[in-house]
């Protein structure tokens, strides 16, 4: 029996979430319903973790589904640059799930609580798959898994205007998950293969053609839209301010990084770096962007009045950074760039979760309903203060360990790595004025008369925003746990360059 | 007790005692008691450490590795002894004054207020013991961070100002300049250990290391080089314990302290005088001495008068440590100390004068001799010690700074100096002579000092300042035998 588990393990960990969604469904119930979902987020998490050690201990893992050997059937592959996104998957889907009892309760109306399960439920599967797979085609399916049943969790935000962000999104979506479908269908074109390890030994021979470029340049494009690289972002901020907090929580924290990891597996295993930053001017078209995006991003935040739309701009501006690191391509940039995706999800997982105590409390999460927190509800202004203290990357947060490596790596670019490090620097800045503005209202300004009876927010909410905070803390003292993760996660995606 | 737990215990006691503060937050006697237990246990941990401080270099402490190759740890070195006794000898004096201050001019949430003040000091002694650079750096954020609420105590929209050039000016500094020279120093040498003699031997070309220094000196903005130094007099709309004892010693000295050790222990003398940026640094320093007096001459308000006097005094130190010769990296150390008890002194002087009478701008202060005269003759005293003259503890680091100059060749600087005494006499000396001397006709006045608490601060503090002029022997072995680790 035990044996059959470990064996099917990259299996489990797909379907325990997909098979369990629709069943959260048929349970109607609220409770139920929730501690159903719970109690798969655990196992779901146990799996990764399982796998994870596994991956360490005896390297990559394949895993042929249906007993279909590779490269015919559909193979899961995990190795140990997307083990610890499984992990961090699943780990965000336990913390999410612990948060959203009480907030879901308040956030969405009665009837449609199983619904939300599910839908998220159904995410977290999608967002697995693409992570876990080793087949180009099913990286779509799941694409659209994830992404359809996240314009469903987005649309169940009470404010009107997020039917409108979940349209815009789903149309962005689209456009970029039908580029990806474009380009994996030029590829299997011209290699007639879908499986990833064989496309990268099958394309080198047929590298040098329009097609092959063509394809590229959509998947490139497509993910990039996933993945909100400035000009791409525009349908972040909404989607991301008007979703329900559990479902921006967990979107703030994954969902993005997902779609990076895909445009990272895609450059480096399956096209090849040399191919990428070589034959492609991948890297200034990604760099130009990606500071611009550190400037964008931040002076937007800056300027916005609803807390959730700072975050959402102040991730559009820390996907900058990842994908400086990305674009470096040496090991040092991309183990920076992968160190501070997981950094990013752990920081901005606590700020969102801040947002959604606050948000419980005084039903929106306005600048104005900030005043006199830090009197009123000082345990959630205090986990809000470490979360920005990591976004400005203050040391001992996991934000200053993502600076320090990725200052680090710039340092080898030469002038190109000044003006890097310039941005990186200016970014930490802008990033000082945005979060202290906060802390500055809900320390300095007085609460409002009609909230002057505002309390602390549950005990329950608050666990999931300072178990997120501590472990940004944690990172922030001991990160060889994370570091030593994007290093060996580094490490293989450049060894597998052909 | 072993030196290790010793280390620890001076960093640890403040952080329990900000703890038991947390804890007694009800009882204010007990919560001001437990404050000066902690800070006689402090003291006394630092003080029992002397004779290994002595010793030079002592072995490393590791307790964290947050970045692979990269630890947290602190070693004791003779100038982390000096920043060390003085800061945790000076929060026991500016405790005692605290308690006659804060219930004097009846602030609020005092609690929090000794709760902040322990954490700072706390994290000052964190940086006197770092072994590294990154240690160093850690401690100095969470100084900043530890300090704005104590800034921002008042709450108002005046604090807040103040509190946002404060923390701006801090932290751009720090994340702009300070970081990446930490980091850039890092890909050069692969170290960021202090090492006596410097780390950069013959590593790098004087192009790279020039920019460094320039980096170091202004992404240090708690020394308050110009034009960094804004955040100071913003500083000011704090109570006065903490401009006493943080904007007079932890904080600015924390800042002037990380200048000297970087130039000892990371440039090291020998590569530093070959550097073309260390003379344009001089003289930037020199700029900044002349004109922070100049602007202290035009300052009616007494705490920002002092202030800018602290920047031009800050500009002294910064200069002893570009001097790099044996008299300027002493004359720096030990201006330290003395700058620390005559400008302590000062500030402990405005805080009594402003329980006592609420006055705050000099123009008011005419003939307030008569009524507060214990603290007319104290703001006297550490007057003369700023200035530089005999019997005070001041003589001797001006001294010191004037040889290192003569030494090093640079004249110009020398003359720098002495215009600065002049301009300190100009700004300092009318307050008390005005205070004895000026608006006799008014009448006598009531005999109106501010509560004993603050005066037995003030008496310690300038009884220091003589103190430091008749024994400046362990001052000076402690600060000489810091260039005698030099190769």
């Amino acid at each position: 029996m035990m044996s059959a588990i470990f064996a099917n393990l990259p299996a489990l960990q797909v379907i325990l979430p997909l098979l369990f969604a629709p069943i959260c469904f048929l349970l109607r119930k609220r409770g139920a319903a929730w501690l159903l979902a719970f109690c798969v987020s655990l196992c779901t998490f146990a799996v990764s973790i399982a796998l994870f050690m596994q991956v360490s201990a005896a390297g990559p893992l394949s895993y042929a589904m249906g007993g279909w050997d590779p490269p015919w059937g559909i193979e899961y592959r995990v190795d140990s640059f997307n083990a610890p996104f499984l992990v961090l998957l699943s780990l965000m889907f336990c913390v999410t799930l612990a948060f959203s009892y009480k907030s879901v309760e308040k956030e969405i109306v009665q009837p449609r609580h199983a619904l939300f399960y599910s839908a998220f439920m159904l995410c977290v599967a999608g967002l697995l798959g693409i992570v876990i797979t080793g087949d180009a085609f099913n990286v779509f399916v799941f694409l659209e898994i994830s992404s359809l049943s996240s314009y469903i969790l987005i649309s169940f935000g009470k404010d009107r205007r997020a039917l409108t962000a979940a349209f815009q999104y789903l149309i962005m979506g689209t456009i970029g998950a039908t580029f990806l479908l474009i380009g994996i269908g030029f590829i299997y074109m011209m290699t007639g293969t879908l499986n990833m390890a064989d496309l990268a030994v099958r394309l080198p021979s047929v590298m040098d053609t329009h097609t092959v470029r063509a394809a590229f340049a959509f998947i490139i494009v497509g993910m990039s839209i996933k993945v909100a690289l400035f000009p791409l972002h525009v349908w972040l901020p909404n989607a991301y301010g008007y979703a329900p907090s559990a479902a921006s929580v967990f979107l703030a924290a994954t969902s993005t990084k997902v779609s990076l990891y895909v445009l990272i597996r895609f450059t480096f295993t399956v096209f090849g770096a040399g191919f990428a930053f070589g034959a492609m001017p991948l890297q200034p078209i990604l760099l130009v962007l990606a500071v611009t995006a550190v400037f964008v991003g931040s002076l937007s935040a800056i300027f916005q009045t609803n807390i959730k739309h700072v975050l959402a701009y102040s991730s559009v501006a820390q996907i900058g950074y990842m994908v400086i690191g990305f674009a470096l391509a040496s090991h040092a940039g991309l183990s920076a760039g992968i160190l501070h995706m997981f950094n990013h999800a752990v920081m901005k997982g606590c700020l969102f979760l801040v947002a959604g105590c606050v948000f419980y409390r005084f039903r929106s999460a306005r600048i104005e309903d900030f005043r006199g927190l830090g009197k009123t509800m000082p345990w959630t202004m205090g986990a809000f203060v470490v979360g920005g203290l990591g976004l400005i990357g203050m040391p001992l947060t996991a934000g200053f360990v993502s600076k320090w490596y990725l200052i680090m790596a710039a340092l080898d670019h030469g002038f190109v790595g000044f003006l890097i490090i310039a941005a990186v620097l200016a970014g930490s800045l802008l990033a000082v004025a945005y979060v202290w503005r906060i802390v500055e209202v809900a320390y300095f300004q007085a609460p409002d008369e009609v909230h002057e009876n505002g309390k602390e927010a549950p005990f329950i909410l608050l666990v999931p925003a300072w178990f997120m905070a501590l472990l940004t803390l944690y990172i922030g003292i001991d990160p060889s746990l994370v570091v030593g993760a994007a290093e060996s996660a580094a490490l293989s995606l450049l060894g597998s360059t052909p | 007790m072993s030196y290790e737990a010793l280390v620890s215990l001076a960093v640890c006691l403040p952080l329990a005692g900000a703890v038991l503060v947390w804890l007694c937050g009800n009882t204010p006697n007990l919560r001001e008691a437990v404050t000066l237990v902690t800070g006689g246990l402090t003291f006394l941990s630092v003080l029992l450490l002397l004779p290994q401080g002595l010793s030079g270099m002592s072995p490393e402490l590791v307790f964290a590795a947050p970045l692979p190759g990269l630890s947290l740890s602190f070693r004791l070195e003779p100038l982390g002894m000096l920043f060390a006794l003085i800061a945790s000898f000076l929060w026991i004096v500016t405790s005692i004054y605290s308690i006659g201050y804060m219930r004097g001019a009846k602030e609020e949430n005092q609690t929090r207020f000794y709760i902040c003040f322990a954490l700072a000091i706390a994290f000052t002694l964190g940086i006197a013991f770092s072994a590294n650079l990154l240690t160093l750096f850690v401690f100095y954020e969470l100084l900043t961070l530890s300090t704005y609420p104590l800034v921002t105590h008042k709450g108002n929209d005046e604090a807040r100002r103040g509190g946002r050039v404060y923390l701006g000016v801090l932290l751009t500094t720090s994340i702009a300049f300070f970081l990446p020279a930490i980091i850039w120093t890092y890909s050069v040498t692969g170290t960021l250990d202090f090492r006596p003699g410097g780390i950069f031997g013959g590593i790098a070309d004087s192009f790279v290391v020039g920019a460094l220094l320039i980096l170091f000196c202004f992404g240090v903005g708690k020394a308050a080089l110009m034009p960094f130094h804004r955040w100071l007099p913003s500083a000011m709309v704090a109570p006065t314990p903490v401009s006493a004892l943080l904007h007079a010693v932890a904080v600015v000295k924390a800042g002037v302290f990380t200048l000297l050790k970087i130039t000892v222990y990371i440039f090291g003398a020998d590569l530093l005088v070959l550097l073309e940026a260390r003379d344009l640094m001089l003289y930037i320093a020199g700029a900044s001495i002349l004109l922070a007096s100049i602007v202290a001459m035009t300052r009616d308000n007494l705490k920002a008068r002092l202030a800018y006097s602290t920047v031009s005094q800050l500009g002294y130190i910064t200069l002893g440590a570009l001097l790099a010769t044996p008299a300027g990296i002493t004359g720096a150390a030990m201006h330290i100390a003395m700058h620390a008890f005559g400008k302590i002194t000062l500030f402990f002087c405005a805080g009594a004068i402003y329980v006592a009478t609420k006055k705050t701008e000099i123009s008011q202060m005419e003939g307030l001799g008569r009524a507060m005269p214990f603290t007319m003759l104290a703001f006297l005293i550490g007057s003369l010690s700023i200035i530089g003259l005999p019997p005070t503890g001041g003589t001797w680091s001006k001294w010191y700074l004037m040889l290192g100059s003569l030494e090093a060749g640079h004249i110009a600087l020398m003359g720098v100096l002495m215009v600065s005494s002049l301009l300190n006499i100009a700004y300092l000396l009318p307050i008390p002579i005005r205070g004895f001397f000026a608006g006799r006709n008014e009448g006598p006045s009531i005999l109106k000092e501010a509560p004993w608490p603050c005066l037995v601060a003030m008496g310690i503090t300038s009884a220091g300042c003589f103190v430091l002029f008749f024994f400046p022997q362990p001052l000076h072995d402690l600060a000489a035998s810091l260039y005698g680790g030099t190769p």
